[in-house]
C-alpha cells in the first residue's frame, strides 16, 4: 500500500505547489486586457494579409487597443467599412479610406523590349534577378516570371507578354505582391488615380529606348504640359504627385513612348464604335482622354 | 573545464538533439520557414532548456532519489516544465512586454517540447553534476538554435527554387532537406572524443 501512496502523494505535492505558485502568480502579475481589442479583432476581415504592417489581424487589434496613434483606417481588405466600424469601437471619428491596389509600372511587353539570354532552368523573378539581373534588356522592368502571381491571394495577377497584369476589380490592396517583387515595379496607387508611369528605368533616355520601346525616356514633356505641377522628372523617370494629379491625362496624350499609362474607362469601340457618350465616368476632365494604351488596360 | 568544453561541443555537434538525436523535430520543422522566427523559438528553447535544467536537477536529486522513486521522472519533469513555462510567459508578460511580444507563441510551445524534456532527463542519466547540467542545457539550447538558423536557410533557399518535383513539393522536399542536413552533422561523429581524448 505504501509503495502507492508515497509516490502519489509526492507527485500530488509537487502539482499543488506548482499550482499554488501560479496561481500567486496569475494574481501578482495580472495584466489587463482590452476590451476593444477582441471587438476590433470581431470587425476585421481575418484574411491575415498584412497589408495593415502588423503581422496580422489579431496583432493589428492589438496595436490599436496599445496604442491611440495606430491609424484605424489601415485595413484595405475590409476598406471603409471595417474602418469606420473600428473607429466607433476605439471611438474616434473615421478615417477616409481611399482603397490602393496594386499596379505594375512597366510595360515591357515581348513586343517592346527582347529577352537577352535564355533562362531555362530558373523559375522564379528572384533567382532570375540574382542572376545577373534577369533575362531581359531592360533591367528595370518586369522579369515576368510570376512571383506576384504566385503570392497573390486573390487570383489578381497574371502575366500576359511577359509582364505581370493586375485586374483591378479583383485587387484588394493587400501589398503581397509588391514585397515580393524583386525589381520593385508594382507600387500602390490610389484607385481613383487613373493615370500612372509604367516604367522604373533610371537609364539614361537613349539607353531606355534602345532598351524597350515603351519605356520613359525622360523628355519632360509630361512635366512641361501639367498644369498642376504633378508630374516630375527626376534621375530620367517621370513620376506623378498623386496628390496633385488631377487625372487629366494631358500627360499620357503628351508621352512620345507611351509610358504614362491610363487607366480611364472606354467601352470598346468594336462593340460600340458610334457610341455618343463613349467616355468614361470619370468626369474632372473627359475631353483630355488619353487614346492609346487600351492594350494593356485590364478593366473588363 | 576541460569537462564542460567536451560536455558543451559534443552537445552540439555530435550529439546535436535536432540532428542526431531527433528530439524536437516539430519547431525544427513547424517554425523553420523564416529565418528571424527560427533563431526567436531558438533563442526560447535555449532559454527554457537552462530553466528546466536549474529546477528539475534538483527535483531528481532531493526528491525522487530521495524517497526512490525515479520512476516517476517523466511526470515530475513534464508537470514541472509545463508549470514552470507558464511562469515565465508572465513574468515576461508582466515586467518585460518587448521580449514577450518577440517571443510571441513560440513560449507556450516549448511546453510540450520533447527536446526540453529529452536535456533534463539525458542530464540525469549521464550522470553529470549540476554545474556540468547547466552546461549542457546551453549547449543543448545552442545546437538546437545552430540547427534552426542552418535549416531555416536552407529553407529560405528552397523557397526560391521553382523547379520541385509537383510531388516532392512542401513536407516531402523539407524532410529530404532535413535528412541531408543531418547527415552532414555525422561528420562530426569522432570529433569531440579526437579533440580532448
Amino acid at each position: 500500500m505504501g509503495t502507492i501512496v508515497l509516490p502519489a502523494l509526492i507527485v500530488a505535492a509537487v502539482g499543488l505547489i506548482a499550482g499554488i505558485i501560479l496561481t500567486i502568480a496569475a494574481k501578482l502579475m495580472f495584466v489587463p486586457v482590452d476590451e476593444r481589442v477582441a471587438a476590433i479583432e470581431e470587425v476585421l476581415p481575418g484574411a491575415n494579409c498584412g497589408a495593415c504592417g502588423f503581422a496580422g489581424c489579431s496583432d493589428y487589434a492589438k496595436a490599436l487597443g496599445n496604442d491611440a496613434d495606430v491609424s484605424t483606417s489601415l485595413c484595405p481588405v475590409g476598406g471603409a467599412a471595417v474602418a469606420s466600424q473600428i473607429a466607433e469601437i476605439m471611438g474616434v471619428a473615421g478615417g477616409d479610406v481611399d482603397p490602393k491596389i496594386a499596379m505594375v509600372m512597366c510595360k515591357g511587353t515581348l513586343e517592346a523590349t527582347r529577352q537577352i539570354e535564355e533562362l531555362d532552368r530558373i523559375h522564379s523573378c528572384k533567382s532570375a534577378k540574382m542572376f545577373y539581373g534577369g533575362n531581359w534588356a531592360c533591367p528595370y522592368g518586369c522579369l515576368g516570371m510570376g512571383d506576384c502571381a504566385d503570392v497573390c491571394q486573390f487570383d489578381a495577377i497574371r502575366i500576359v507578354d511577359g509582364v505581370a497584369q493586375i485586374d483591378r476589380e479583383k485587387c484588394v490592396g493587400c501589398e503581397a505582391c509588391m514585397k515580393v517583387c524583386p525589381n520593385h515595379i508594382i507600387q500602390m496607387v490610389g484607385k481613383k488615380n487613373l493615370f500612372v508611369v509604367a516604367c522604373q528605368s533610371k537609364a539614361k533616355g537613349a539607353q531606355t529606348r534602345k532598351a524597350c520601346t515603351a519605356g520613359c525616356i525622360g523628355c519632360m514633356k509630361c512635366q512641361k504640359i501639367c498644369k498642376f505641377e504633378a508630374v516630375t522628372v527626376e534621375n530620367n523617370l517621370a513620376t506623378i504627385d498623386y496628390d496633385k494629379c488631377k487625372n487629366c491625362g494631358m500627360c499620357a496624350k503628351e508621352c512620345p513612348t507611351g509610358a504614362i499609362l491610363s487607366f480611364r474607362k472606354k467601352k470598346a469601340p468594336a462593340k460600340k464604335p458610334a457610341a455618343p457618350k463613349a467616355e468614361a465616368p470619370a468626369a474632372e476632365a473627359p475631353k483630355a482622354d488619353a487614346p492609346a494604351e487600351e492594350t494593356k488596360n485590364t478593366e473588363a | 573545464m576541460t569537462a564542460i568544453l567536451s560536455i558543451m561541443l559534443a552537445v552540439i555537434l555530435t550529439n546535436n538533439y535536432v540532428l542526431a538525436q531527433f528530439l524536437g523535430i516539430c519547431p525544427f520543422l513547424g517554425v523553420s520557414k523564416k529565418l528571424d522566427s527560427a533563431v526567436g523559438m531558438g533563442v526560447a528553447v535555449t532559454f527554457v532548456m537552462l530553466l528546466a535544467t536549474a529546477v528539475t536537477w534538483p527535483i531528481q536529486m532531493y526528491v525522487l532519489n530521495t524517497f526512490n522513486i525515479g520512476y516517476l521522472q517523466t511526470l515530475v519533469f513534464i508537470l514541472v516544465i509545463a508549470s514552470l513555462v507558464q511562469l515565465v510567459e508572465m513574468t515576461l508578460k508582466k515586467y518585460m512586454p518587448p521580449l514577450y511580444n518577440s517571443l510571441g507563441v513560440f513560449l507556450p510551445l516549448i511546453t510540450t517540447n520533447c527536446a526540453v524534456l529529452g536535456v533534463t532527463i539525458q542530464n540525469i542519466t549521464d550522470g553529470y553534476n549540476y554545474v556540468e547540467s547547466l552546461f549542457c542545457a546551453i549547449g543543448a539550447g545552442i545546437g538546437f538554435l545552430l540547427a534552426m538558423v542552418l535549416f531555416a536557410g536552407m529553407r529560405e533557399k528552397l523557397e526560391n527554387c521553382k523547379g520541385i518535383p509537383e510531388c516532392f513539393q512542401g513536407i516531402p522536399i523539407t524532410l529530404i532537406s532535413a535528412s541531408i542536413l543531418s547527415m552532414a552533422f555525422m561528420a562530426f561523429s569522432g570529433v569531440v572524443d579526437g579533440i580532448f581524448g
